[in-house]
């Protein structure tokens, strides 16, 4: 069944194809958070690998800038419709912050950890290979703390909530467990193209 | 973790639309398989094209659970916008609207809850709360609240008349309206953005264990939440929810 008098509104074949399902484009940039933004001194801020790996480690906010980094040119997805398309992001890739630890082969799950207690759920083999990375820049910038500043996980092939905000490290888990929103009806794993959007999708 | 239902897409038949302002409308829907809400969860609404293409908006819930087998969505108008013209300018009363729900575990609020309960709202994001104050009307709950909500104008105000007659009704609960734009002749209350003396002059009554939810446009949404932390509020106990671009 149609909608009875809707043609919706087309945008060009090369923007149609880079959207998912569902989604429409916006050059905006929401801030979509679960309460206020937490504003975070870098002298306080650290990141840290712990979990299934052989001995944790923590950088600094100073270390982690020393980290190899890299600008990342990718579209983005939110759960709650809206794609933005060729964000421009400079940040280190979870494949050289993993070359700090040795990961148990048992572990193939992570659970990313976020200042006040935000969690969300990605299988490890989803954030190496280029797939994932720690933004710290957005668009030549400091990353405001509303888009997640001082840094935040990005990985641009699963809707946005699973871009942890205010990131302060990856857990890595033998079993996948739900995150802060996947406990409460959101998809376990989130694939825009598949409309994983809600539990059971 | 509470096991979470799957969701189903639903066609829902329009049995009433009511202009609540010159760009927002609230539509009812009769919901085949209806299930209760909570209150500030939203639904999807999905609209198909003859050929097949889709687009999909989130609304949030406008009525409260305790009216059975009925979904309200109030939706702004949004110039540029793909769904919510479609809403405002074709849908009409008899008409099918394929929707989900309810989603989000978050953002919601029932008498279970309890209080003391403040509801901070600008502009459309007045709708969720609406649904918390029409639910807990129905609850008959005297839990202490207040609503602070922010718009332009007199004229953008949303559910003006329901909203005086709750307040009038019961003694528990207190609207204050501000305008940040122009007023109606003779107004005696605020008439500026939401800032931290109002805030203050609003929650105070209420106590330090108030929980608070905030919904609106994301400068609104910023500010007020930044605000009530600074006043003392746990940041758990404040909760939000944001729409629009950063910083307009």
């Amino acid at each position: 069944m149609f909608s009875r008098g809707f043609s919706g509104r087309r945008r060009s074949a090369d923007v149609e194809k880079r959207l998912p399902p569902g989604q429409y484009l916006t050059t905006d940039f929401p801030v979509l958070s679960a309460g206020p933004t937490p504003h975070i001194a870098l002298e306080q801020w650290s990141f840290t690998l712990e979990g299934l790996v052989k001995s944790p480690v923590t950088w600094s906010w100073d270390d982690f800038l020393k980290l190899p980094s890299q600008t990342f040119t990718v579209d983005i997805s939110c759960v709650t419709k809206w794609t933005k398309l060729d964000t421009k992001w400079h940040g280190v890739s979870v494949d050289r912050l993993l070359e700090g630890v040795e990961v148990d082969p048992a572990g193939r799950y992570v659970m990313a950890f976020s200042e006040a207690g935000y969690t969300t759920n990605i299988p490890l083999a989803e954030l190496v290979n280029g797939q994932a990375f720690v933004a710290y820049q957005f668009d030549d910038k400091p990353l405001a703390p509303e888009h997640g500043g001082p840094a935040r996980l990005v990985v641009p092939h699963l809707y946005f909530w699973k871009s942890a905000k205010w990131i302060r490290g990856l857990r890595i888990l033998e079993r996948d467990e739900p995150g802060f929103w996947e406990a409460l009806g959101y998809n376990m794993h989130g694939d825009p193209w598949k409309e994983e959007r809600y539990t059971g999708d | 973790m509470i096991a979470q239902p799957v969701l189903e897409w639903q066609f829902g038949q329009v049995t009433g639309i009511t202009t609540e302002t010159p760009r927002t409308k609230s539509f009812r829907l009769a919901l085949p398989k209806w299930i209760p809400h909570r209150p500030g969860q939203h639904y999807d609404v999905r609209l198909t094209a003859p050929d097949g293409y889709r687009a999909e908006r989130s609304y949030s819930a406008a009525s409260e659970p305790e009216r059975i087998g009925e979904l309200e969505l109030t939706v702004e108008l949004i110039d540029d916008g793909e769904v919510s013209p479609y809403m405002h300018d074709v849908l009409v009363r008899g008409d099918q609207l394929e929707v989900r729900g309810p989603i989000g575990g978050y953002f919601v609020w029932d008498v279970t809850l309890g209080g003391p309960l403040l509801l901070v709202g600008g502009g459309s994001g007045v709708v969720p709360l609406m649904a918390m104050l029409r639910h807990r009307a129905a609850q008959r709950a005297q839990i202490p609240t207040r609503l602070l909500y922010s718009s332009r104008s007199p004229d953008e105000v949303i559910y003006r008349a329901e909203l005086d007659a709750l307040a009038n009704s019961d003694t528990g609960l207190e609207v204050d309206f501000t305008f940040t734009r122009s007023v109606s002749p003779g107004w005696m209350g605020y008439r500026r953005r939401i800032d931290s003396s109002m805030l203050n002059e609003v929650v105070r009554p209420l106590g330090k264990d108030v929980r608070a939810y905030v919904c609106g446009p994301t400068s609104l949404v910023e500010s007020v939440a930044n605000a009530l932390v600074a006043m003392g509020l746990p940041a758990e106990r404040v909760l939000t929810e944001r729409f629009g671009p950063t910083g307009t």
